[in-house]
């Protein structure tokens, strides 16, 4: 057997995505689009939180999405923002549809070492999407962890994102949930303000607790500021970032930041390994 | 390993034979006054004498445009393996660093089949420098001669080549020259004699350290001015991208054939001055600035993909990037030097 034939038996197709269907769908606001997905090979995919997908459709195109399920429950869970050729594509799909997928890619949050700890979730706009297989994690395996505080952000009331499921949230005895608006609107009676507004309404010890952060490129710089006003160790802070992750396996060179690949050492990262990377906040 | 020498007469017809024996030689040919390297249909055509090719022979291991998958629109994909057996004759040292590197690159981690199935068809003939570019660096940068990654090496030693068969493929195409006879002791000094000239020649801009010593040097100098400086007169045209032998970024791009059908999914070379090289949907452009994304080729070369292949520096000194930049901005050894003249290294 010539030696490229050995190639292909040894190694997959790492750029080959493998088809799944459609088997939910339904838009959260104007622009986002849940959809739930299962493989057609009837596999779960083995991920954890934090990780993402590549989502193609043949002939449109493929793009990284954040995973928003959890993996202690079946299926896998995405949310699509209306923002390019591909997206809106798929946005046009249909339950019984299918995309193709690839992965998961990436780093984790610290599902493991937050045992035991404080943890407080702060979310952006979209950046609820990935930091939510975090929290339904946390809250499949309560006992796991201490306190557990979620802050939303949204620019605006009618982009808020998993409405129902926050309410439900808030319910609940054993988390903590504040969520803010940029914009007053007239059906809104609660805080109004960006984000970091809320930090200093969190009751845990936050010194002592686990932070995640996810949002759009803007908020970062500011919640980081206020998280180091109240003296939050950055080794205690994880941050979600996103970049043009387009092959998912660290060739292309396109989500590079400084000497880090997101595609691989991110999409989270311990906020004290980015202290000395200029790129990446 | 087997060395032999052959007589240039013998030689020709080794190329001739070559020609007619397998589906596609590669050979380096004039085109006006420069080089390139492009198919090879006669041996009279063939020019190892050349000083530098236009591109660097990387376009045949990672294809300009490399289709990796087929698929019906909306439907299944389908892995797609195009590459044929292929010789490449006439690699230059430094070149064959740059493909030593890739290799590398691309089986380390995530294995990429696409790019390895190719490489392993490609039989590559090296030879060393006989006529120095006028931007050649590869003295300062440890590559003016090279001892792994080609099946055979020439060296041009006067009225015949040294031919230094490095492996089974290699050994196998010595059949193809019956008049090879083992390379004696005389022939094996001019060699080392070619060897240690261009270890001095092949400089024409000289690096004041060690090439190890440069991710500490660009560690130290994230800030210098020189990339404000260098950047301003930047065109953002992604020239250095492309003439440039170790750049390996792609773009993945779906297309449609005009059935609308059917179509592929293709990697083509990408260029990281590129002003969206590092844009999002929703334009975002997280490498917005022309001076960040000028640093970002150097600290890729110097220090980035060094941190993956064991140190080694991701930059071979073909000065190709020197010729190509229309601003004249890009020479690393320029820019590598003025860096030094502010840094102490420990």
């Amino acid at each position: 057997m010539c030696e490229c034939c050995t190639a292909t038996q040894d190694h997959k197709d790492i750029y080959l995505p493998e088809p799944a269907t459609i088997t939910k769908r339904r838009m959260l606001n104007g622009t986002e689009l849940y959809l739930h997905l299962e493989l057609d090979s009837g596999q779960e995919m083995d991920y954890m939180p934090g990780q993402f997908v590549e989502v193609s459709l043949a002939g449109i195109g493929e793009a990284p999405i954040s995973i928003s399920s959890t993996p202690t429950q079946k299926g896998l869970e995405l949310v699509i923002r209306n923002v390019g050729t591909l997206t809106k594509a798929i946005h046009k799909l249909e339950v019984g549809q299918k995309l193709g997928i690839r992965g998961p890619y990436g780093s984790t949050y610290p599902v493991e070492q937050a045992k035991g700890k404080d943890l407080v979730f702060i979310c952006g706009g979209i950046g609820l999407v990935p930091q939510r297989s975090f929290i339904r994690y946390v809250l499949d395996n309560r006992k796991d962890y201490g306190k557990l505080t979620v802050l939303i952000g949204t620019k605006c009331y009618d982009f808020r994102l998993f409405r129902e499921e926050i309410a439900l949230w808030m319910e609940r005895k054993d988390m903590t949930v504040m969520e803010t608006i940029d914009e007053a609107h007239d059906c809104w009676d609660g805080d109004v303000g960006v984000v970091t507004t809320l930090i200093p309404k969190i009751e845990s010890n936050l010194p002592k607790s686990l932070i995640m952060v996810c949002g759009p490129p803007v908020m970062y710089k500011f919640v980081l500021m206020a998280l180091a006003e109240a003296e939050v160790p950055e080794e205690n802070i994880f941050v979600n970032l996103e970049r043009r992750m387009k092959c998912g396996v660290g060739k292309c060179g396109h989500c590079q930041i400084n000497n880090f690949y997101v595609c691989q050492d991110g999409p989270v990262f311990r906020y004290s390994d980015l202290a000395h990377v200029p790129e990446a906040i | 390993m087997s060395v032999n020498t052959v007589s240039k007469d013998q030689f020709r017809q080794f190329v001739a034979a070559l020609i007619q024996s397998n589906p596609r030689v590669v050979g380096v040919q004039a085109r006006g006054d420069r080089f390139v390297f492009d198919d090879l249909k006669t041996p009279d055509a063939l020019r190892l004498d050349y000083d530098v090719t236009i591109l660097s022979p990387r376009k045949y291991v990672l294809p300009q445009k490399e289709t990796l998958l087929q698929f019906e629109v909306g439907g299944r994909c389908q892995s797609v393996q195009q590459a044929q057996p292929l010789v490449l004759l006439g690699v230059h040292p430094y070149d064959m660093a740059a493909i030593n590197q890739m290799d590398e690159l691309f089986s380390q981690g995530e294995y990429d089949s696409h790019y390895m199935i190719r490489r392993k068809m490609i039989t590559v003939i090296a030879c060393d420098v006989v006529t120095p570019s006028k931007n050649v660096f590869a003295a300062s940068m440890g590559t003016a001669t090279v001892s792994s990654g080609y099946d055979i090496l020439l060296t041009d030693i006067g009225d015949s080549f040294v031919v230094e068969a490095r492996t089974d493929k290699g050994k196998k195409l010595m059949n193809l020259m019956p008049a090879a006879r083992p390379a004696s002791e005389a022939d094996l000094n001019k060699r080392r004699g070619v060897w240690e000239i261009n270890e001095h020649r092949l400089n024409k801009h000289v690096l004041e350290c060690k090439p190890s010593y440069l991710p500490k040097l660009l560690e130290k100098n994230y800030d210098h001015p020189v990339w404000e400086e260098k950047a301003r007169l930047c065109y953002s045209c992604g020239s250095c991208n492309q003439v440039c032998p170790t750049c390996y970024c792609f773009d993945v791009q779906d297309e449609v054939n005009w059935d609308l059908k059917t179509g592929c999914r293709y990697r083509a070379w990408d260029g990281c001055l590129l002003e969206n090289f590092a844009t999002v949907a929703g334009n975002h452009n997280f490498r917005k600035n022309r001076a960040a994304r000028f640093r970002h080729r150097l600290y890729r070369k110097g220090k980035y993909v060094p941190g993956k292949i064991n140190g080694q520096i991701a930059c071979v000194g073909c000065g190709r990037c020197i010729t190509a930049c229309t601003a004249k901005i890009a020479n690393p050894v320029e820019i590598y030097n003025q860096l030094m003249e502010r840094t102490e290294i420990g």
